[in-house]
């Protein structure tokens, strides 16, 4: 029982030290896809923020439709240093909504009664 | 048009208009078929690991690690979700990571959305569980009883394999409504290269993470369960 408990314990804790504390760490360079799409392209660091000069994949890219949302890019109200806790917002969101929809999908599964009245959950 | 380096996915604009809408519906149909083919894959016991593998995922798919003098790569997880919870409920994993990221953190266009689960959720986790199931029933024709390892090595291959699958849904994609000037070659190519390089770094964190929780939980691994196979601890 103490193992099974702790197997849960270990991954959802690993799960949230990674996304909280080991993202820190992660590259910022671009990665395989985004750097196929700069490629011809130079990133050029201006007082506008910045610029591609040359001719790539990228420049086609706009802006993206939620880019003033709260959480974009990893951060909260794109504050330097919230990126951790922006990682733990998303980790909790996700096993909520996968959690709760597979919960679901379980529900209508075959051989099991419609009526959960006849049959009572195992708890 | 600024560089977004915290991006992970593909953006808006790549492909064209109706690029998107065809692959934004092939997702939703294949999508659909995965939650009605889920059910026999869902119970009571799975339901917690599948949602704390999507989870995993996403907190995983944070941490870009470099793969190339600035040029760095994230796991897919396809492979991973596969393997741990069965192919159609692996693919809902992804997808649903991808929408997260999308509708909350701006990562990954929203009109790209059906183009990256096609790629990542649907191709990656087909590709990734078709070389797992084959490889591993070759595998268990030669000995009854598996080493963890054996299976440690089965799911590097997978993510790996999967991972180049995935890149190269981007490269069709490109190539039937691709809206810029890069030669679909050199696209090829490149993609081709760093994915190589990205499915190492993949194929490592899902042979790790697949072997802890086969030595602390072989009953919850899909695979295995699946397969009813004996696993030597």
């Amino acid at each position: 029982m103490t193992r099974r408990w702790s197997f849960w314990t270990i991954f959802a804790a690993a799960t949230l030290l990674i996304a909280g504390v080991v993202s820190y760490f992660a590259s910022l360079s671009p990665d395989g896809l985004d750097s196929t799409t700069l490629r011809g392209c130079q990133v050029v660091h201006t007082a506008a923020g910045e610029q591609l000069t040359g001719d790539c994949i990228a420049q086609q890219i706009g802006e993206h439709h939620l880019a003033d949302s709260p959480l974009a890019g990893y951060t909260l109200g794109a504050r330097e240093g919230t990126g951790g806790l922006a990682g733990v917002i998303g980790v909790l969101v996700t096993v909520g909504v996968a959690g709760g929809g597979f919960w679901l999908i379980a529900r209508t599964r075959p051989g099991r009664s419609e009526d959960p009245a006849v049959q009572p959950s195992g708890r | 048009m600024s560089a977004q380096h915290v991006a992970m996915h593909m953006s808006d604009g790549i492909v064209d208009a109706p690029t998107s809408v065809m692959f934004a519906a092939i997702a939703l149909i294949v999508l659909g078929v995965c939650g009605w083919k889920a059910r026999s894959e869902l119970d009571e016991r799975t339901v917690p690991l599948a949602g704390l593998v999507a989870a995993f995922i996403f907190a995983v798919q944070m941490v870009n690690f470099p793969i190339l003098p600035g040029v760095s790569g994230h796991l897919l997880g396809g492979a991973l979700a596969a393997i741990l919870v069965g192919p159609y409920t692996g693919a809902l994993c992804i997808a649903i990571v991808l929408v997260v990221q999308s509708l909350l953190f701006a990562d990954g266009g929203v009109t790209a959305l059906g183009t990256n689960i096609v790629n990542m959720a649907i191709i990656g986790v087909g590709a990734g569980y078709g070389i797992a199931l084959a490889m591993y029933s070759v595998a268990r024709r030669r000995a009854e009883g598996l080493p963890v390892r054996v299976i440690g090595l089965i799911a590097f291959l997978a993510g790996l394999i999967g991972t180049v699958f995935a890149a190269m849904g981007f490269v069709l994609e490109y190539a039937i409504g691709g809206a810029a000037p890069s030669s679909l070659g050199a696209v090829l190519g490149y993609m081709l290269l760093t994915h190589v390089l990205i499915g190492v770094g993949e194929g490592v964190i899902t042979a790790v993470t697949v072997m802890a929780v086969v030595r602390a939980r072989p009953d919850l691994v899909y695979l295995l369960r699946r397969q009813r196979a004996e696993v030597v601890l």
